[in-house]
Protein backbone atom coordinates (compact mmCIF):
# COMPACT_ATOMS: atom_id res chain seq x y z
CA UNK A 1 0.00 0.00 0.00
CA UNK A 2 1.33 3.43 -0.94
CA UNK A 3 0.22 6.62 0.08
CA UNK A 4 1.62 9.89 0.31
CA UNK A 5 2.00 9.63 3.79
CA UNK A 6 3.64 6.09 3.08
CA UNK A 7 5.63 6.47 -0.42
CA UNK A 8 6.75 3.24 -1.65
CA UNK A 9 10.54 3.25 -1.68
CA UNK A 10 12.34 4.07 -4.73
CA UNK A 11 14.01 1.87 -6.13
CA UNK A 12 17.73 2.56 -6.54
CA UNK A 13 19.47 3.09 -10.17
CA UNK A 14 18.53 3.82 -13.11
CA UNK A 15 14.55 4.15 -14.21
CA UNK A 16 13.35 2.56 -17.61
CA UNK A 17 10.28 4.35 -17.61
CA UNK A 18 10.24 6.36 -20.29
CA UNK A 19 12.32 3.74 -22.81
CA UNK A 20 9.24 2.40 -24.27
CA UNK A 21 7.73 5.75 -25.34
CA UNK A 22 10.83 7.34 -26.46
CA UNK A 23 11.29 4.08 -28.94
CA UNK A 24 7.87 4.25 -30.19
CA UNK A 25 8.91 8.21 -31.08
CA UNK A 26 12.16 7.72 -32.38
CA UNK A 27 10.39 4.95 -34.99
CA UNK A 28 8.20 7.39 -35.83
CA UNK A 29 11.11 9.46 -37.35
CA UNK A 30 11.89 11.78 -34.12
CA UNK A 31 15.72 11.85 -34.14
CA UNK A 32 16.76 11.67 -29.95
CA UNK A 33 18.31 14.47 -28.74
CA UNK A 34 21.87 14.85 -28.29
CA UNK A 35 23.39 15.34 -24.72
CA UNK A 36 26.32 17.35 -23.62
CA UNK A 37 29.27 16.36 -24.41
CA UNK A 38 32.79 17.46 -23.28
CA UNK A 39 34.84 17.45 -26.44
CA UNK A 40 37.37 17.60 -24.50
CA UNK A 41 41.43 17.98 -23.88
CA UNK A 42 42.24 16.08 -20.51
CA UNK A 43 45.81 15.16 -18.97
CA UNK A 44 48.31 13.29 -16.58
CA UNK A 45 51.35 13.47 -15.86
CA UNK A 46 53.38 11.93 -12.96
CA UNK A 47 56.01 14.16 -11.66
CA UNK A 48 58.90 13.66 -8.57
CA UNK A 49 56.48 14.23 -6.00
CA UNK A 50 53.19 13.30 -7.09
CA UNK A 51 50.53 13.64 -10.11
CA UNK A 52 49.78 16.86 -12.17
CA UNK A 53 46.18 16.46 -13.83
CA UNK A 54 45.32 19.16 -16.35
CA UNK A 55 41.84 19.73 -18.20
CA UNK A 56 40.52 22.96 -20.78
CA UNK A 57 36.97 23.80 -20.18
CA UNK A 58 34.62 23.95 -22.79
CA UNK A 59 31.21 21.86 -23.26
CA UNK A 60 29.84 21.56 -26.14
CA UNK A 61 26.23 20.88 -27.36
CA UNK A 62 27.22 19.44 -31.10
CA UNK A 63 28.55 22.04 -32.57
CA UNK A 64 26.86 24.86 -29.85
CA UNK A 65 30.19 26.13 -27.18
CA UNK A 66 27.35 25.01 -24.36
CA UNK A 67 29.68 26.13 -21.36
CA UNK A 68 33.12 28.55 -21.69
CA UNK A 69 34.26 27.80 -18.35
CA UNK A 70 33.29 23.99 -16.86
CA UNK A 71 35.05 22.13 -14.60
CA UNK A 72 36.16 19.21 -15.34
CA UNK A 73 38.43 18.10 -13.07
CA UNK A 74 36.23 16.22 -10.37
CA UNK A 75 37.46 15.83 -6.44
CA UNK A 76 37.13 12.24 -5.97
CA UNK A 77 38.96 12.54 -2.22
CA UNK A 78 40.89 14.30 -0.18
CA UNK A 79 44.09 12.19 -2.02
CA UNK A 80 42.51 11.79 -5.57
CA UNK A 81 41.14 14.00 -8.15
CA UNK A 82 39.77 12.87 -11.31
CA UNK A 83 39.05 14.18 -15.26
CA UNK A 84 36.35 13.53 -17.46
CA UNK A 85 35.37 13.60 -21.38
CA UNK A 86 32.52 12.25 -23.18
CA UNK A 87 29.31 12.72 -22.18
CA UNK A 88 29.32 15.40 -19.19
CA UNK A 89 26.37 14.26 -17.08
CA UNK A 90 27.62 10.83 -16.79
CA UNK A 91 31.34 12.06 -16.26
CA UNK A 92 29.56 14.15 -13.36
CA UNK A 93 28.00 11.49 -11.78
CA UNK A 94 29.66 8.97 -12.21
CA UNK A 95 32.37 10.95 -10.57
CA UNK A 96 30.30 11.85 -7.63
CA UNK A 97 28.89 8.52 -7.11
CA UNK A 98 32.34 6.92 -7.18
CA UNK A 99 33.48 10.02 -4.64
CA UNK A 100 30.70 8.93 -1.89
CA UNK A 101 31.45 5.33 -1.74
CA UNK A 102 35.28 5.93 -1.80
CA UNK A 103 34.59 7.71 1.29
CA UNK A 104 32.03 4.82 2.83
CA UNK A 105 35.01 2.84 2.09
CA UNK A 106 37.37 4.93 4.31
CA UNK A 107 35.44 5.34 7.02
CA UNK A 108 35.12 1.56 7.16
CA UNK A 109 38.63 0.64 6.56
CA UNK A 110 40.07 3.79 8.68
CA UNK A 111 42.56 4.16 5.89
CA UNK A 112 43.56 6.79 3.15
CA UNK A 113 41.53 4.85 0.10
CA UNK A 114 44.63 4.04 -2.32
CA UNK A 115 44.57 4.77 -6.39
CA UNK A 116 44.08 1.77 -7.38
CA UNK A 117 40.41 0.75 -5.43
CA UNK A 118 38.76 3.68 -6.90
CA UNK A 119 40.27 2.47 -10.52
CA UNK A 120 39.14 -0.76 -9.45
CA UNK A 121 35.66 0.43 -8.49
CA UNK A 122 35.30 2.76 -11.66
CA UNK A 123 36.02 0.41 -14.28
CA UNK A 124 34.07 -2.27 -12.47
CA UNK A 125 30.84 0.37 -12.71
CA UNK A 126 31.72 1.15 -16.23
CA UNK A 127 32.04 -2.16 -17.50
CA UNK A 128 28.75 -3.49 -16.34
CA UNK A 129 27.00 -0.82 -18.55
CA UNK A 130 29.23 -2.34 -21.80
CA UNK A 131 30.30 1.36 -22.77
CA UNK A 132 27.02 2.98 -22.50
CA UNK A 133 27.74 5.30 -20.12
CA UNK A 134 29.99 7.22 -22.10
CA UNK A 135 32.79 8.62 -19.30
CA UNK A 136 36.35 8.60 -20.12
CA UNK A 137 38.09 9.32 -17.47
CA UNK A 138 41.88 10.26 -16.20
CA UNK A 139 42.14 9.25 -12.43
CA UNK A 140 45.43 10.64 -10.62
CA UNK A 141 46.34 10.61 -6.90
CA UNK A 142 48.87 9.83 -4.29
CA UNK A 143 48.53 7.22 -1.65
CA UNK A 144 49.96 5.03 1.26
CA UNK A 145 52.58 3.05 -1.93
CA UNK A 146 53.21 6.59 -4.05
CA UNK A 147 51.91 8.49 -6.98
CA UNK A 148 49.34 6.79 -9.14
CA UNK A 149 47.95 7.73 -12.49
CA UNK A 150 45.30 5.61 -14.57
CA UNK A 151 43.28 6.27 -17.83
CA UNK A 152 39.99 4.63 -17.37
CA UNK A 153 37.62 3.38 -20.87
CA UNK A 154 34.34 3.73 -21.20
CA UNK A 155 33.82 -0.42 -22.03
CA UNK A 156 35.96 -0.46 -18.10
CA UNK A 157 39.54 -1.43 -19.39
CA UNK A 158 42.24 0.54 -17.80
CA UNK A 159 45.48 1.84 -18.39
CA UNK A 160 48.03 2.39 -15.39
CA UNK A 161 50.81 5.06 -17.15
CA UNK A 162 53.32 7.88 -16.42
CA UNK A 163 51.72 10.40 -18.44
CA UNK A 164 48.63 10.33 -20.42
CA UNK A 165 46.19 12.06 -22.61
CA UNK A 166 42.34 11.61 -23.42
CA UNK A 167 39.42 13.67 -24.99
CA UNK A 168 39.07 14.75 -28.49
CA UNK A 169 41.89 16.47 -28.18
CA UNK A 170 44.11 14.12 -26.75
CA UNK A 171 46.59 13.81 -29.77
CA UNK A 172 47.36 17.14 -29.91
CA UNK A 173 48.02 16.87 -26.09
CA UNK A 174 50.29 13.56 -26.55
CA UNK A 175 52.32 15.36 -29.36
CA UNK A 176 53.65 17.91 -26.43
CA UNK A 177 54.18 15.08 -24.10
CA UNK A 178 55.67 12.46 -26.50
CA UNK A 179 58.52 15.13 -27.37
CA UNK A 180 59.08 17.07 -23.81
CA UNK A 181 58.33 14.04 -21.16
CA UNK A 182 61.03 12.70 -18.64
CA UNK A 183 61.13 10.70 -15.59
CA UNK A 184 61.43 13.47 -12.44
CA UNK A 185 60.20 16.62 -13.50
CA UNK A 186 60.19 19.42 -11.05
CA UNK A 187 56.90 20.76 -10.82
CA UNK A 188 57.26 24.06 -12.27
CA UNK A 189 58.28 21.95 -15.24
CA UNK A 190 55.36 19.59 -14.46
CA UNK A 191 52.87 22.52 -14.76
CA UNK A 192 54.23 24.41 -17.74
CA UNK A 193 53.87 20.93 -19.39
CA UNK A 194 50.59 20.21 -18.56
CA UNK A 195 49.44 23.83 -19.56
CA UNK A 196 51.24 23.81 -22.82
CA UNK A 197 50.08 20.37 -23.66
CA UNK A 198 46.26 21.40 -22.72
CA UNK A 199 47.06 25.15 -24.56
CA UNK A 200 47.59 22.61 -27.62
CA UNK A 201 44.28 20.60 -27.50
CA UNK A 202 42.46 24.26 -27.11
CA UNK A 203 44.04 25.73 -30.26
CA UNK A 204 44.03 22.94 -32.49
CA UNK A 205 40.78 20.80 -31.73
CA UNK A 206 37.88 22.58 -31.73
CA UNK A 207 36.25 20.81 -29.44
CA UNK A 208 38.29 21.63 -26.71
CA UNK A 209 38.50 25.63 -25.30
CA UNK A 210 38.93 28.25 -23.19
CA UNK A 211 40.86 28.23 -20.08
CA UNK A 212 43.40 25.86 -18.41
CA UNK A 213 42.82 24.07 -15.24
CA UNK A 214 45.33 22.63 -12.99
CA UNK A 215 45.33 20.33 -10.67
CA UNK A 216 48.67 19.18 -8.57
CA UNK A 217 48.69 16.58 -5.66
CA UNK A 218 51.36 15.98 -3.80
CA UNK A 219 51.95 13.29 -0.65
CA UNK A 220 49.48 14.83 1.82
CA UNK A 221 48.57 18.29 0.12
CA UNK A 222 46.54 19.49 -2.90
CA UNK A 223 46.99 22.21 -4.74
CA UNK A 224 43.95 22.81 -7.42
CA UNK A 225 44.50 25.78 -9.39
CA UNK A 226 41.12 26.41 -11.33
CA UNK A 227 41.85 28.82 -14.34
CA UNK A 228 45.61 28.42 -14.22
CA UNK A 229 45.78 30.17 -17.64
CA UNK A 230 43.27 31.99 -19.51
CA UNK A 231 44.12 31.11 -22.83
CA UNK A 232 41.05 32.91 -24.33
CA UNK A 233 39.88 36.24 -23.43
CA UNK A 234 36.46 37.83 -24.22
CA UNK A 235 37.35 41.08 -26.02
CA UNK A 236 36.53 44.19 -24.55
CA UNK A 237 33.46 45.78 -25.67
CA UNK A 238 34.10 48.92 -26.34
CA UNK A 239 30.30 50.75 -27.00
CA UNK A 240 26.96 49.15 -24.82
CA UNK A 241 24.51 47.55 -26.93
CA UNK A 242 21.78 48.41 -24.52
CA UNK A 243 18.72 49.32 -24.92
CA UNK A 244 16.74 52.23 -23.71
CA UNK A 245 14.29 51.63 -20.94
CA UNK A 246 11.03 51.58 -22.54
CA UNK A 247 11.83 49.93 -26.07
CA UNK A 248 9.30 47.06 -25.11
CA UNK A 249 6.08 47.08 -25.25
CA UNK A 250 4.47 46.21 -22.40
CA UNK A 251 1.15 44.36 -22.50
CA UNK A 252 0.44 43.29 -18.45
CA UNK A 253 2.56 44.26 -15.48
CA UNK A 254 1.91 41.71 -12.10
CA UNK A 255 3.50 42.57 -9.23
CA UNK A 256 4.05 39.75 -6.24
CA UNK A 257 5.45 41.10 -3.29
CA UNK A 258 7.99 38.74 -1.14
CA UNK A 259 7.19 38.74 2.48
CA UNK A 260 10.52 39.01 4.57
CA UNK A 261 9.57 35.43 6.35
CA UNK A 262 11.51 36.17 9.92
CA UNK A 263 12.00 33.00 12.10
CA UNK A 264 12.66 33.55 15.57
CA UNK A 265 14.50 31.35 17.11
CA UNK A 266 13.55 30.31 20.80
CA UNK A 267 16.83 28.80 22.82
CA UNK A 268 15.96 25.26 24.17
CA UNK A 269 18.10 24.19 27.42
CA UNK A 270 19.68 20.71 26.52
CA UNK A 271 18.29 18.04 27.45
CA UNK A 272 20.11 16.14 30.55
CA UNK A 273 18.37 13.66 31.72
CA UNK B 1 14.21 17.65 -36.45
CA UNK B 2 14.46 16.44 -32.99
CA UNK B 3 11.67 15.46 -30.17
CA UNK B 4 12.47 18.38 -28.53
CA UNK B 5 11.40 20.95 -31.12
CA UNK B 6 7.89 19.18 -31.51
CA UNK B 7 6.32 21.96 -29.54
CA UNK B 8 8.58 24.83 -30.14
CA UNK B 9 9.36 27.23 -27.51
CA UNK B 10 12.28 29.56 -26.44
CA UNK B 11 13.56 30.79 -22.52
CA UNK B 12 16.18 32.63 -20.73
CA UNK B 13 17.45 33.59 -17.79
CA UNK B 14 20.38 35.93 -17.11
CA UNK B 15 21.94 37.25 -13.99
CA UNK B 16 21.91 41.33 -12.51
CA UNK B 17 22.61 43.29 -9.74
CA UNK B 18 20.44 41.79 -6.77
CA UNK B 19 18.29 40.21 -9.29
CA UNK B 20 17.88 37.79 -12.14
CA UNK B 21 15.60 37.10 -14.67
CA UNK B 22 13.48 34.50 -16.79
CA UNK B 23 11.68 34.74 -19.72
CA UNK B 24 9.92 32.46 -22.10
CA UNK B 25 7.59 32.73 -25.22
CA UNK B 26 4.39 31.46 -24.67
CA UNK B 27 3.35 29.04 -28.15
CA UNK B 28 1.99 25.64 -27.89
CA UNK B 29 2.25 24.08 -31.30
CA UNK B 30 2.49 20.43 -33.21
CA UNK B 31 5.28 20.97 -35.16
CA UNK B 32 3.87 23.42 -37.50
CA UNK B 33 0.46 24.02 -36.34
CA UNK B 34 -0.16 26.44 -33.46
CA UNK B 35 -2.62 25.34 -31.14
CA UNK B 36 -2.79 27.99 -28.34
CA UNK B 37 -0.69 30.98 -27.47
CA UNK B 38 -0.95 31.13 -23.23
CA UNK B 39 1.24 28.10 -22.54
CA UNK B 40 2.93 28.45 -19.46
CA UNK B 41 6.68 27.14 -19.13
CA UNK B 42 8.11 28.71 -16.22
CA UNK B 43 6.30 27.95 -13.05
CA UNK B 44 7.04 29.18 -9.45
CA UNK B 45 8.76 26.82 -7.15
CA UNK B 46 8.94 29.31 -3.78
CA UNK B 47 8.50 32.71 -3.58
CA UNK B 48 11.98 33.74 -5.14
CA UNK B 49 12.74 30.64 -7.35
CA UNK B 50 11.64 29.60 -10.66
CA UNK B 51 12.28 26.77 -13.14
CA UNK B 52 11.35 26.72 -16.98
CA UNK B 53 11.39 23.66 -18.76
CA UNK B 54 11.53 24.03 -22.22
CA UNK B 55 10.91 21.01 -24.51
CA UNK B 56 8.36 18.44 -25.49
CA UNK B 57 5.31 19.72 -23.50
CA UNK B 58 3.84 16.59 -21.71
CA UNK B 59 7.20 16.44 -20.59
CA UNK B 60 6.99 19.66 -19.45
CA UNK B 61 4.01 18.85 -17.13
CA UNK B 62 5.04 15.92 -15.83
CA UNK B 63 8.51 17.16 -14.85
CA UNK B 64 6.61 20.28 -13.27
CA UNK B 65 4.59 17.93 -11.30
CA UNK B 66 7.09 15.37 -9.92
CA UNK B 67 9.58 18.53 -8.86
CA UNK B 68 6.34 20.28 -6.97
CA UNK B 69 6.21 16.97 -5.30
CA UNK B 70 9.53 16.34 -4.39
CA UNK B 71 9.84 20.21 -3.52
CA UNK B 72 7.11 20.58 -1.14
CA UNK B 73 8.00 16.98 0.63
CA UNK B 74 11.76 18.25 0.70
CA UNK B 75 10.20 21.40 2.48
CA UNK B 76 7.30 19.86 4.73
CA UNK B 77 9.93 17.15 6.02
CA UNK B 78 13.22 19.34 6.55
CA UNK B 79 10.84 22.46 7.82
CA UNK B 80 12.71 24.94 5.74
CA UNK B 81 12.42 26.11 2.19
CA UNK B 82 14.60 24.65 -0.44
CA UNK B 83 17.41 26.91 -1.73
CA UNK B 84 18.06 26.99 -5.84
CA UNK B 85 21.38 24.69 -5.51
CA UNK B 86 19.27 22.11 -3.77
CA UNK B 87 16.68 22.64 -6.46
CA UNK B 88 18.72 21.84 -8.86
CA UNK B 89 20.60 18.82 -7.58
CA UNK B 90 17.31 17.43 -7.04
CA UNK B 91 16.42 18.28 -10.66
CA UNK B 92 19.59 17.02 -12.14
CA UNK B 93 19.44 13.78 -10.26
CA UNK B 94 15.77 13.50 -11.15
CA UNK B 95 16.62 13.74 -14.85
CA UNK B 96 19.78 11.62 -14.76
CA UNK B 97 17.98 8.58 -13.13
CA UNK B 98 16.17 8.70 -16.55
CA UNK B 99 19.59 8.40 -18.40
CA UNK B 100 18.61 5.79 -20.48
CA UNK B 101 15.10 6.98 -20.92
CA UNK B 102 14.81 10.73 -21.02
CA UNK B 103 12.55 13.26 -20.51
CA UNK B 104 12.56 15.73 -23.54
CA UNK B 105 13.23 18.98 -21.30
CA UNK B 106 16.12 21.42 -21.05
CA UNK B 107 15.29 23.05 -17.73
CA UNK B 108 16.10 26.26 -16.95
CA UNK B 109 16.68 27.42 -12.96
CA UNK B 110 16.52 31.17 -11.75
CA UNK B 111 15.78 32.54 -8.45
CA UNK B 112 17.42 34.29 -5.61
CA UNK B 113 18.82 32.62 -1.95
CA UNK B 114 15.92 32.70 0.56
CA UNK B 115 18.61 34.13 3.16
CA UNK B 116 21.30 35.28 1.46
CA UNK B 117 19.40 36.80 -1.78
CA UNK B 118 22.26 35.63 -3.48
CA UNK B 119 21.31 35.85 -7.47
CA UNK B 120 21.64 31.96 -8.86
CA UNK B 121 20.93 30.85 -12.29
CA UNK B 122 21.60 27.54 -14.03
CA UNK B 123 20.34 25.36 -17.55
CA UNK B 124 21.16 21.81 -17.97
CA UNK B 125 21.04 19.25 -20.70
CA UNK B 126 18.04 16.44 -20.57
CA UNK B 127 20.52 14.25 -18.98
CA UNK B 128 21.01 16.45 -15.98
CA UNK B 129 24.10 17.91 -16.67
CA UNK B 130 24.46 21.41 -14.71
CA UNK B 131 26.17 24.36 -16.42
CA UNK B 132 26.42 27.48 -14.05
CA UNK B 133 27.98 30.35 -15.61
CA UNK B 134 28.04 33.74 -14.25
CA UNK B 135 26.04 35.72 -17.06
CA UNK B 136 23.17 33.74 -18.77
CA UNK B 137 21.34 31.06 -19.61
CA UNK B 138 19.27 29.92 -22.73
CA UNK B 139 17.18 26.86 -23.96
CA UNK B 140 14.67 25.68 -26.42
CA UNK B 141 14.90 25.41 -29.93
CA UNK B 142 16.40 28.99 -30.53
CA UNK B 143 18.85 28.22 -28.16
CA UNK B 144 21.40 29.19 -30.98
CA UNK B 145 20.13 32.46 -31.92
CA UNK B 146 19.92 33.49 -27.61
CA UNK B 147 23.30 32.24 -27.14
CA UNK B 148 24.17 34.98 -30.15
CA UNK B 149 21.67 37.70 -28.67
CA UNK B 150 22.62 37.15 -24.80
CA UNK B 151 26.42 37.40 -25.78
CA UNK B 152 25.94 40.95 -27.15
CA UNK B 153 23.74 42.51 -25.05
CA UNK B 154 24.45 41.14 -21.80
CA UNK B 155 26.75 43.46 -19.33
CA UNK B 156 27.73 42.93 -15.92
CA UNK B 157 25.42 44.70 -12.92
CA UNK B 158 22.38 45.41 -14.66
CA UNK B 159 19.25 46.53 -12.31
CA UNK B 160 16.02 45.03 -12.08
CA UNK B 161 14.91 47.82 -15.15
CA UNK B 162 17.58 47.34 -17.50
CA UNK B 163 17.38 43.70 -17.06
CA UNK B 164 13.88 43.35 -18.21
CA UNK B 165 14.93 45.14 -21.13
CA UNK B 166 17.68 43.13 -22.26
CA UNK B 167 16.16 39.80 -21.02
CA UNK B 168 13.13 41.31 -23.57
CA UNK B 169 15.00 42.41 -26.25
CA UNK B 170 17.23 39.50 -26.32
CA UNK B 171 14.36 36.97 -26.36
CA UNK B 172 12.17 39.06 -29.30
CA UNK B 173 15.03 39.47 -31.02
CA UNK B 174 16.13 35.18 -31.26
CA UNK B 175 12.83 34.08 -31.66
CA UNK B 176 11.81 36.14 -34.19
CA UNK B 177 14.24 34.07 -36.14
CA UNK B 178 13.21 30.61 -35.08
CA UNK B 179 9.63 29.50 -36.78
CA UNK B 180 8.27 26.99 -33.70
CA UNK B 181 8.98 29.73 -31.04
CA UNK B 182 7.31 33.01 -30.16
CA UNK B 183 3.60 34.23 -30.06
CA UNK B 184 4.07 36.21 -26.58
CA UNK B 185 6.21 36.11 -24.29
CA UNK B 186 6.49 36.57 -20.19
CA UNK B 187 9.33 38.00 -18.82
CA UNK B 188 9.80 37.54 -14.46
CA UNK B 189 11.92 40.07 -12.62
CA UNK B 190 12.97 38.08 -9.77
CA UNK B 191 14.23 41.13 -6.79
CA UNK B 192 14.50 40.48 -3.31
CA UNK B 193 10.98 42.22 -2.30
CA UNK B 194 9.08 41.15 -5.68
CA UNK B 195 8.75 39.62 -8.49
CA UNK B 196 7.60 41.30 -11.34
CA UNK B 197 5.60 39.48 -14.18
CA UNK B 198 5.74 41.26 -17.86
CA UNK B 199 3.67 40.16 -20.30
CA UNK B 200 5.45 41.69 -23.91
CA UNK B 201 4.08 42.74 -27.09
CA UNK B 202 5.60 40.74 -29.69
CA UNK B 203 5.52 39.57 -33.70
CA UNK B 204 2.09 36.89 -33.87
CA UNK B 205 3.65 35.36 -37.36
Amino acid sequence: MTSILCPEIPKPGFSFDNCQRNATLESKGFAVPKATKTGTTIVGIIYKDGVILGADTRATEDTTVADKNCEKIHFLAPNMYCCGAGTAADTEMTTQMISSKLELHRLFTNRVVRVCTANQMLKQYLFGYQGYIGAALILGGVDSTGPHLYSIYPHGSTDKLPYTTMGSGSLAAMAIFESRWKPDLTEEEGIQLIRDAIAAGIFNDLGSGSNVDVCVIRKGSVDYKRTYDEANKKGVRQASYRYPRGTTKVLDTKVFTVEETVHQLETESMDTA
Amino acid sequence: MSILGYNGGAMVAMKGDKCVSIAADKRFGIQAQTITCDFKKVFDMGPRLYVGLPGLATDVQTVMEKLRFRKNLYELKENRTMTPEVFGAMLSSMLYEKRFGPFFVEPVIAGLHPTTHEPFICNMDLIGCINQPDDFVVGGTASAQLYGMCEALWEPNLGPEDLFETTAQALINAFDRDAISGWGATVYIIEKDKVTVRDIKTRMD
